[in-house]
């Protein structure tokens, strides 16, 4: 598990990361998500005793990172922010000398090196200078690094940043594989993933929790969440009709579509239908919409800012 | 637990690969077996001396080190800075001390070798006259030991900041003092209001001194400690500035 308690940053008079108290227990794949310069990588750096708190700490499965720190790191896999790594070595090498570092020595250094290898599929460039490969296999090693002891917490920044479609499916199958037994922490700025690979989600901006959810119960926050869109020639005519409805709320008409958000009385859906079938609307498509978490991140981290500034 | 050792020796194992795997490990050596060639035959006078033994070869290796091990110095840890590597190093299960004694060890053991192959010169006198071997021994004992000196003030140098011209101008600096604290040039501005076992002092931190007298075939023991303790200090200080300052 891991336990932070009041974990504080400060830089001067800037605070990076303010307060933050939240527990995670095995099981969990934990998104931070947040715009750029929130604190997502400097609360992972104090994780992973990079970087001493100001004030506050955290534990790992019992082990304070402050005190503790060596014992704390021994259970954990991290990938720094833009994946940093001994350039002049061959990818090879620098993955024997980690799992050097985790305590493996010869028959099993090896084998879990292959291991590795194998599962981020580096086998073509192991001994390739680590140097001249392109982004996506240089982020691969990190996480194959990472990885390497099979440590039962990963902290992972950025970790499918750089990669093509094809190879972030794959590391996100990876992370999903990895998940059932361990703690696995991620940041990300692509919204996408966090519905697609979290359990559990956290926004973070100015250091601080604004929400802390999982992915669909942050999805329903947003107010696209069942609402219904329409397409058919006369979109004016529909929309004036449809915000005649109890069910209805807004109604909005965007790119060829008109879409009605819902009041919260009965079943919207249902109501849209059947009324189109009655003015016999000639429709070409009627959809269901789900929540958008770019829609949700905006409304929850624009509304601190408005709240700050006022 | 494991053994403080095995961890020493991964890390030591990566360092010397990294020297390897760039150009600095051939040029470094070149370079120094050149300049220590050039010094005992031009500037010693080797030959025309007509002495069997290594003194002109000797003489000129703090001036050498002077230049040279800062330049090997300054890239351990600024280097890890610039490219973010430090932050990868010290999340590994790895205490500070551990990575500060094996870039050290990494380091000092590069320079032994880069020692070691001015061989050839030590044959040539040998094939020459009749020199007193133990001498000789003791001469390359005490470089070696002076060589660590300069690396451990040149590495702690380098820590304390992520640009490596920097950290070479400081060293060269820093060891430029250690080594001239024992010539007339700097005692004679604390002589006039010093009491004299202040001077002493002072001249008593000189590398020359101590080296001097190894290289002469007297290995004593406080010159030994000297050098161990030299080493030590700058170590350690090393080891805060890492703990302190990590992740600036």
């Amino acid at each position: 598990m891991i336990e932070t308690r009041e974990l504080t940053r400060r830089y001067g008079d800037f605070t990076a990361v303010d307060r933050l108290t939240f527990s995670v227990e095995p099981g969990t794949v934990l998104g931070f998500l947040g715009p750029n310069g929130a604190g997502k990588s400097t609360t992972m750096k104090m994780l992973t005793g990079f970087l001493p708190p100001t004030s506050g700490t955290a534990m790992i499965h019992g082990h304070d990172i402050r005190s503790d720190s060596l014992a704390a790191r021994r259970l954990i896999g991290y990938l720094p922010e833009g994946a940093p790594l001994y350039g002049e070595l061959s990818v090879l090498r620098f993955l024997e000398f980690a799992a050097g570092t985790r305590g493996f020595q010869g028959r099993e250094a090896i084998a879990r090196v292959e291991q590795v290898i194998d599962r981020l599929e580096l086998g073509e460039v192991r001994h390739q200078t680590i140097e001249t490969l392109s982004k996506g296999f240089k982020r691969r090693v990190g996480l194959a690094q990472a990885i390497l002891s099979d440590p039962p917490v990963l902290i992972l920044d950025e970790p499918t940043d750089g990669l093509d479609p094809n190879q972030k499916q794959q590391v996100r199958r990876l992370i999903r594989d990895m998940a059932p037994d361990k703690i696995i922490v991620i940041s990300t700025h692509i919204l996408e993933e966090v519905d697609a690979l979290c359990s559990r989600a956290m926004i973070i901006a100015h250091g601080r929790l604004l929400a802390d959810d999982t992915p669909a119960a942050l999805l329903a926050r947003s107010r696209y969440a069942r609402a219904v869109s329409l397409a058919t020639p006369d979109l004016q005519a529909a929309a004036s009709a449809l915000s005649g409805l109890d069910e209805a709320g807004e109604v909005e008409i965007r790119r060829g579509l008109v879409t009605v958000f819902p009041s919260g009385k009965g079943d919207l859906f249902r109501a849209v239908s059947a009324l189109a079938e009655q003015s016999a609307w000639p429709v070409e498509r009627v959809q269901l919409e789900a929540g958008r978490m770019d829609d949700v991140f905006r409304t929850i981290t624009q509304q601190t800012a408005r709240e700050e500034a006022a | 637990m494991r053994p403080f050792d095995r961890t020493l020796g991964v890390l030591l194992k990566r360092e010397l690969a990294s020297y390897f795997a760039t150009p600095v490990a051939y040029v470094f050596i070149v370079i120094f077996l050149l300049m220590a060639g050039a010094f005992t035959f031009y500037l010693g006078g080797f030959y025309e001396r007509e002495i069997a033994d290594l003194q002109p070869f000797f003489t000129f290796h703090p001036w050498l080190y002077l230049f040279l091990v800062p330049a090997i110095g300054m890239r351990l840890w600024a280097e890890e800075r610039k490219s973010g590597t430090i932050e990868l190093l010290l999340t590994l299960p790895v205490t500070a001390g551990e990575a500060v004694t094996a870039k050290f060890l990494a380091a000092w053991l590069f320079i032994g070798l880069a020692l070691a192959l001015t061989f050839p010169i030590w044959i040539t006198v040998n094939v020459l006259g009749d020199p007193d071997n133990g001498v000789i021994l003791a001469g390359y004992l005490g470089s070696w030991l002076m060589a660590g000196g300069f690396l451990a003030i040149s590495a702690c140098l380098s820590a304390v900041t992520r640009n490596q011209v920097v950290a070479f101008i400081l060293s060269v600096v820093v060891c430029f003092g250690f080594l001239l604290s024992g010539l007339p040039l700097v005692l004679d501005l604390f002589r006039g209001w010093l009491p004299q076992a202040a001077v002493d002092a002072i001249a008593n931190l000189s590398f020359l001194g101590h080296f001097d007298s190894i290289s002469r075939g007297v290995v004593e023991l406080r010159d030994l400690v000297y050098f161990a303790l030299v080493i030590g200090f700058w170590l350690t200080a090393n080891r805060i500035v890492i703990e302190l300052k990590k992740a600036q």
